[in-house]
């Protein structure tokens, strides 16, 4: 295996990404901060870098709608996209995961409207959460670098057949330069092979109707098999974590434990900012408090079973949530955690904070507060309800 | 052209099973369409009647490979498809020559499909699109679209004490899609199996986006006798409510001229949507209507002279 050292911002790394992939087709429609991407990879089309045909649609809708005509053909089929783009997809996003198309899709994490807002929060793929897409995002340009190219690997295992999305937070990543190590070239084709085969609407001898009318009598068994396919979807990203690892060195799982197996207050967290947390971190660490982070990288499928043995033992958590669940209690991240922890021997403390909506920035204070929240909190035994940080009130 | 015997001998790609109702255009034009496609082609199909009725699980009309993904998307659905092709095809994966069909009602076209139908077209798709134009949302059950006739009574547009049905008049979706200088586009009926068969195969033998406009006759929404349906839409053309022509590269060609252009009364008496239309007191409307329909007939029989 070689690499080789470069520095490149989010957008930049995942439309490397994309030309070291190198799809059949990618259909893709621009939207602020995920444009740079496929405006990055059209140029390696237009210079034949690529072997991709690229289809420039006219909306997000048709993007997705093309990647799943495209994917049904046996083509690897890519796109990206970000907020109000997602959002229009959604409808098919569904459909793209309940016709088992293992699409891949490069996501750059912003808010949605209303207002209308072009900064990070994890509000619009936290919206499609329950789409039966894989999620994976990442906490630099090295992970989004390393997790598209794992994504390809995830969607097409026959015992998945799922579409990824991978994501970065958009401008805090997809905009910032940052020194990542790159595959080379053939190591990716290698590392990613030739896809699997599977039944595709260009086979004549054997036609197929997809996407047929599932009434009562099928339709729970279809949903019911894209359930078993994300089950196995946990020991197969595992795998594939496992077989990256041996070639660059780099192993993720399902999240990150940073100081975490002695601690007794932790934080719960996903993307970009852990990387401020890890500072907080290892300050509090200097001064003697048992603090750990989590960071969570899968969060679809979510893999609750090592998420609270991890846990279990801490004594005073904050889940922090760059998205708000607007359901008058929690975000979806808490929500996950609080699940996890059910089954725990001895429950934390949980805590909720919101932070970061529309792009607002989280400095390292604002985290060491949620520390000193949760040290208070020890004292007093008492919770509060879900808090914003960082907000006007 | 194929005769009707040759036609016959082929083998069917859209076959007995589906569960259309008695009477109902959909099922034969996609028989007539797929018929007169001799080669390997793929579907792809709109939300609607003519999808939920032939591919309900485990079975399928459909003896050809078939996608339906969504309602306001076919276009952009085999559009894709027919990329990937394009892209396998390069590299020597695939070797066939393949024929792509959308097919999308006219809710699906005209309405929410619109947008997906204009990018196709416009980006040039080696596709083609058949509206089967029912002239309104028949699936959910007999609702108003942008293909509705004027005064024609639907579930959202119903003649009512105040209001005559639908007010509007309906929407030329084949200057919209001339206006895309796409290299075919035509209007047909199933009551004409050589019209729409020639069509068919001429979209096909076309380098680039077509696009078929089908008058499809819907016995519960019009609603007909359903052994009218055929004959109803030959007096579609009879009125001159919708003619057969074609657009071959822009340039108009107007495929039948009827001896003796009927009044539209004739076309409108066989259908229960234009019922109050021609009861009295609502003669101004009928003469709206046969305004509109000479309006259309002679803007199209300039366009044809003048292209």
């Amino acid at each position: 295996m070689s690499s080789i050292r470069v520095t490149k911002t989010g957008n930049e790394i995942f439309a490397e990404a994309m030309r070291q992939i190198n799809p059949d087709v990618v259909a893709a429609y621009p939207i602020t901060p995920a444009t740079e991407i496929v405006q990055i990879f059209s140029q390696f089309v237009a210079d034949g870098v690529v072997k991709t045909e690229y289809i420039a649609v006219e909306s997000e809708h048709s993007a997705m709608s093309a990647c799943i005509g495209s994917s049904a053909t046996g083509a690897r089929t890519m796109t990206g996209t970000s907020s109000q783009g997602l959002a229009l997809m959604w409808e098919m996003l569904y459909i793209a995961a309940g016709l088992r198309l293992p699409i891949i899709m490069a996501v750059v994490n912003r808010a949605l409207s209303s207002p209308i807002n072009i900064h990070c929060d994890h509000s619009d793929t936290m919206g499609a959460r329950d789409s039966g897409w894989i999620q994976i995002y990442s906490e630099n340009v090295q992970e989004a670098y390393d997790n598209l190219i794992q994504a390809v690997k995830i969607a097409e295992h026959p015992e998945v057949r799922l579409p990824v999305m991978a994501t970065t937070d958009g401008f805090i990543l997809s905009h910032c330069l940052e020194v990542a190590e790159m595959l080379d070239d053939g190591d990716v084709q290698k590392f990613i092979g030739t896809p699997p085969e599977r039944r595709t609407v260009l086979d004549f001898e054997n036609p197929i109707t997809l996407g047929a009318l599932d009434l009562q009598d099928y339709y729970f068994e279809h949903r019911r098999q894209i359930a078993e396919a994300m089950l196995n979807s946990t020991r197969i990203i595992d795998a594939i974590a496992d077989e990256y690892a041996e070639l660059t060195g780099r192993r993720y799982g399902f999240f990150e434990k940073y100081k975490l197996d002695d601690a007794e207050y932790a934080l719960v967290l996903i993307g970009s900012t852990a990387g401020t947390a890890k500072d907080v971190v290892d300050r509090l660490r200097s001064k003697g408090r048992k603090v750990g982070l989590m960071k969570i990288r899968v969060f679809r499928p979510f893999d609750y079973l090592k998420v609270r043995q991890s846990l279990e033992n801490i004594k005073v958590i904050g889940v922090m949530d760059r998205a708000d669940g607007l359901n008058s209690f929690c975000g979806p991240l808490y929500t996950e955690i609080c699940t996890s922890l059910y089954e725990a021997h001895k429950r934390p403390i949980l805590m909720n904070f919101i932070y970061g909506l529309g792009g607002r920035e989280v400095r390292d204070e604002d985290i060491e507060n949620i520390f000193e929240q949760l040290f208070k909190t020890e004292k007093t035994g008492k919770t509060t309800n879900t808090m914003y940080i960082g907000v006007r009130e | 052209m194929p005769s009707i015997k040759e036609l016959a001998k082929r083998k069917e790609k859209f076959v007995s099973g589906h569960r259309l109702c008695p009477g109902c255009g959909a099922g034969v034009i996609a028989r007539l369409v797929m018929l007169a496609i001799d080669r390997p082609v793929v579907v792809g199909c709109a939300t609607g009647c003519l999808e939920v009725s032939s591919t309900i699980f485990p079975y399928t009309s459909w003896d050809t490979p078939f996608i339906h993904s969504a309602f306001e998307n076919a276009a952009a659905t085999i559009s894709g498809v027919e990329t990937a092709y394009k892209a396998l095809k390069k590299q020597g994966k695939i070797n066939k020559d393949i024929v792509f069909v959308a097919f999308g009602g006219d809710g699906g076209t005209y309405d929410i499909g619109l947008q997906s139908l204009s990018g196709a077209a416009e980006r040039g798709h080696r596709m083609l699109y058949v509206c089967y134009n029912n002239q309104a949302y028949m699936n959910t059950g007999v609702q108003r679209s942008s293909a509705t006739p004027k005064g024609a009574s639907t579930t959202t547009s119903p003649a009512g004490k105040v209001i005559p049905g639908k007010t509007q008049f309906s929407k030329d979706i084949m200057s919209i899609m001339v206006a895309h200088y796409i290299p075919y586009a035509a209007q047909t009926i199933p009551g004409r199996w050589n019209d729409i068969v020639n069509k068919v195969e001429k979209a096909i033998n076309t380098n680039g986006f077509s696009f078929i406009n089908v008058l499809s006759p819907c016995r519960l929404g019009w609603p007909h006798k359903p052994e009218l349906a055929m004959e109803i839409t030959r007096l579609a053309v009879e009125t001159c409510f919708w003619p057969l022509y074609e657009v071959i590269d822009g340039k108009y060609k107007l495929n039948y001229r009827p001896k003796e252009k009927k009044p539209i009364e004739e076309w409108l008496k066989l259908q229960g949507r234009f019922a109050h239309v021609l009861k009295p007191g609502n003669e101004h409307l009928l003469e709206a209507i046969q305004n509109e329909v000479d309006r259309r007939w002679e803007n199209l029989l300039k366009k044809c002279e003048t292209t």
